[in-house]
C-alpha cells in the first residue's frame, strides 16, 4: 500500500476496518513493557472479586491498537504528531484461544493546509461495545 | 477520605531522566504488535534514518511508560488522597513535539491541572511535560483518571 499524501487524502475519506485479536498472552506481554502490573489485567480470581466479568486488557493496549492502525495507514508510526481517547468501556478477554477481537476503523474529519496534517477520527468496538470515545489522531502528511 | 481539591494547581519535582533504550522501543513495539511494515521504524535504525529520523523511533503511546512512572509520585501523595485501587482510567492523550527516539534521556515534570468531584465520584486530569535534556519540548501527555466513590461498586 502507497503511504497517503496532503493531497490524496479528503475530509470523508474512510481507513477500512481491521481487526486484531487480543489474548491472555499479548496483555501478559503488555504489562511486563509497559511495567503496567495491575492485577485486574491478568488475574482472574482478583479481577472477579472487583466485580469485573474476567481479566480486562489494559485501556492503554486499545489505545495503541487504535494508534498502530493508524501508523499502518500512514506509514510511518513518527507522523502521528497527536493521538487521544477517551476509555469507554472494558474489554473483557476470556482465558481462551481467541480471546478478545478489537475492531477499529476511521474516517478523515479534517485537514489543515498551513501544518499539511490530516485528522483522523477512529471508531473501536469489541464485542459490540464501543471501546475508544473521542478518539482522534492528527497526522503529519508528505 | 476523599481526593484532596487543594492539589490542583500543584507541579512536582522534575523525575530522574529516563533513558530510552532501542530495545526498549523494540520490546514495546512488540507488545502492542507493531511489526508491520510501517513499523520498521521501530527495530531498524536504517528504517528509521530512511524517514529522516536520527534513530528508531517510539510508537506513538510509549510515552505512557514515562507519564505513569511520574504520576505515581501524585498516587503515592498521602496529601492527594488517592486510592489507587479505586482508579480507573478515563481519557489519556499525547502531543508529540518530536518523536521519541532512542538514545534520548527524557525528564518528566508532572502537573495537576484540575480535580473535579461528581457526587460520590473525583475526576482529576494531569499534564505530564517530558523534555529532553536540552529542556526541549519532547511529548505532552494529559491524562484524566476517576477516582470512585467508597460505596461505589467495583
Amino acid at each position: 500500500m502507497t503511504a497517503p499524501t496532503f493531497d490524496t487524502v479528503a475530509v470523508g475519506d474512510e481507513l477500512p476496518a481491521v481487526s486484531y485479536p487480543v489474548r491472555r498472552l499479548d496483555l501478559v506481554r503488555y504489562a511486563g513493557a509497559s511495567g503496567d502490573f495491575n492485577v485486574i489485567h491478568w488475574n482472574d480470581r482478583i479481577a472477579t472479586a472487583v466485580g469485573l466479568p474476567s481479566v480486562i486488557a489494559h485501556g492503554m493496549f486499545s489505545m495503541a491498537t487504535g494508534g498502530r492502525f493508524v501508523s499502518d495507514w500512514a506509514g510511518d508510526p513518527g507522523a502521528v504528531i497527536e493521538y487521544g481517547v477517551r476509555f469507554t468501556s472494558l474489554v473483557p478477554v476470556p482465558d481462551d484461544e481467541t480471546g478478545a477481537t478489537i475492531e477499529v476503523s476511521g474516517k478523515i474529519t479534517g485537514k489543515d493546509d498551513v501544518t499539511r496534517t490530516a485528522k483522523v477520527t477512529l471508531t473501536a468496538h469489541s464485542a459490540g461495545q464501543k471501546v475508544l470515545g473521542k478518539a482522534i489522531a492528527v497526522v503529519r502528511l508528505r | 477520605m476523599g481526593v484532596n481539591p487543594e492539589i490542583s494547581g500543584r507541579v512536582y519535582p522534575p523525575s530522574p531522566g529516563y533513558e530510552v533504550g532501542r530495545e526498549k522501543i523494540r520490546e514495546f513495539a512488540e507488545a502492542i504488535n507493531a511489526t508491520g511494515p510501517a513499523d520498521a521504524v521501530h527495530r531498524d535504525p536504517a528504517a528509521a534514518q530512511a524517514l529522516g529520523y536520527p534513530d528508531v523511533i517510539a510508537p506513538p503511546t510509549l510515552a505512557v511508560i514515562i507519564a505513569q512512572r511520574s504520576e505515581a509520585q501524585l498516587m503515592l501523595d498521602p496529601e492527594a488522597g488517592i486510592d489507587f485501587s479505586r482508579v480507573v482510567h478515563g481519557e489519556q492523550r499525547f502531543v508529540h513535539h518530536r518523536p521519541i527516539v532512542a538514545g534520548d534521556v527524557l525528564i518528566a515534570t508532572l502537573h495537576v491541572d484540575s480535580v473535579k468531584t461528581m457526587g460520590k465520584n473525583a475526576m482529576v486530569t494531569t499534564r505530564v511535560e517530558i523534555a529532553d535534556e536540552k529542556g526541549e519540548p519532547v511529548t505532552t501527555t494529559t491524562s484524566t483518571i476517576v477516582i470512585r466513590g467508597a460505596g461505589e461498586a467495583a
